[in-house]
């Protein structure tokens, strides 16, 4: 089945990151096909390049990464909820004239329109939130 | 109005309140970009999120642009089926001449009805 993710909280806040990190790991062992993770809300902060958790807890940020790497699942980001709430990546950090950027790949700022499309597109689409 | 036994993509379901939070903006936003993309989509304001729809809405005091001026495009979008959550109106002691825009009142059966009618349910 083709499934997509929507997540909605932001990591180390509420069980929403975990969760939807284990249930898509979970898709992806049973042969599924995961064919996008959308960050909103406040789901965005899990693009945070800069995020340091310690050591002896889960990277939720890498985990999502690694996730991307391995089973080439796309990450994409609403542009407009991460602008606002300081994360870009190099393109919107030149932009609006910011020095570093906060988001990189495999994490992809892209438009609610690709929400939208992959929601209607797949079988399933999963919301994990507050 | 669509009829809802008519096929239907989207259906955005507004359970917040404005100003308190950004759920209402943001949810709203997905709304307009779908729409946008010649999406059709239902509006369900349910709960607290009914209050959005309230006259005389101004932006916030935190500097907030408020929602009501987004509620006033709807029409521009073609986004035309706005629907009402009416135990929400109920416990909330509205009337739909108190409401911004006109709406159609749906009960919980009907709720249930269009969450399974719709392809994509987004809730916020």
């Amino acid at each position: 089945m083709r499934y997509a993710i929507l997540l909605l909280d932001a990591p180390y806040t509420s069980q929403a990151s975990h969760s939807a990190l284990r249930f898509t790991r979970a898709l992806l062992a049973r042969g599924h096909d995961v064919e996008g993770v959308f960050f909103y809300h406040d789901g965005v902060h899990n693009a945070a390049r800069l995020a340091a958790p310690p050591q002896d807890e889960p990277h939720l940020v890498d985990a999502w990464a690694e996730l991307a790497r391995e089973h080439g699942v796309p990450l994409q980001v609403c542009i407009a909820a991460a602008l606002r709430r300081g994360l870009l990546d190099e393109q919107e950090a030149a932009r609006h004239g910011k020095e570093g950027a906060s988001v990189a790949p495999p994490f992809e700022l892209t438009g609610l329109g690709q929400l939208v499309d992959l929601g209607l597109r797949c079988d399933r689409l999963i919301t994990f939130g507050p | 109005m669509q009829d809802t036994a008519s096929p239907a993509e989207l259906m955005v379901i507004l359970r917040h309140a404005p100003h308190g939070s950004s759920w209402l903006k943001e949810g709203l936003d997905v709304a307009l970009v779908a729409a946008a993309f010649d999406r059709r989509v239902t509006l369900l304001f349910m709960g607290e999120g009914i209050t959005a729809l309230l006259e005389g809405q101004q932006a916030g005091p935190l500097g907030q642009k408020g929602t009501a001026p987004t509620l006033a495009m709807l029409e521009m979008y073609d986004i035309d089926n706005l629907l009402v959550e009416q135990r929400g109106m109920d416990e909330l002691g509205l009337t739909s001449d108190q409401l911004m825009l006109p709406v159609r009142g749906v009960g919980d059966a009907e709720i249930s009805r269009l969450v399974a009618s719709h392809v994509l349910v987004l809730n916020f």
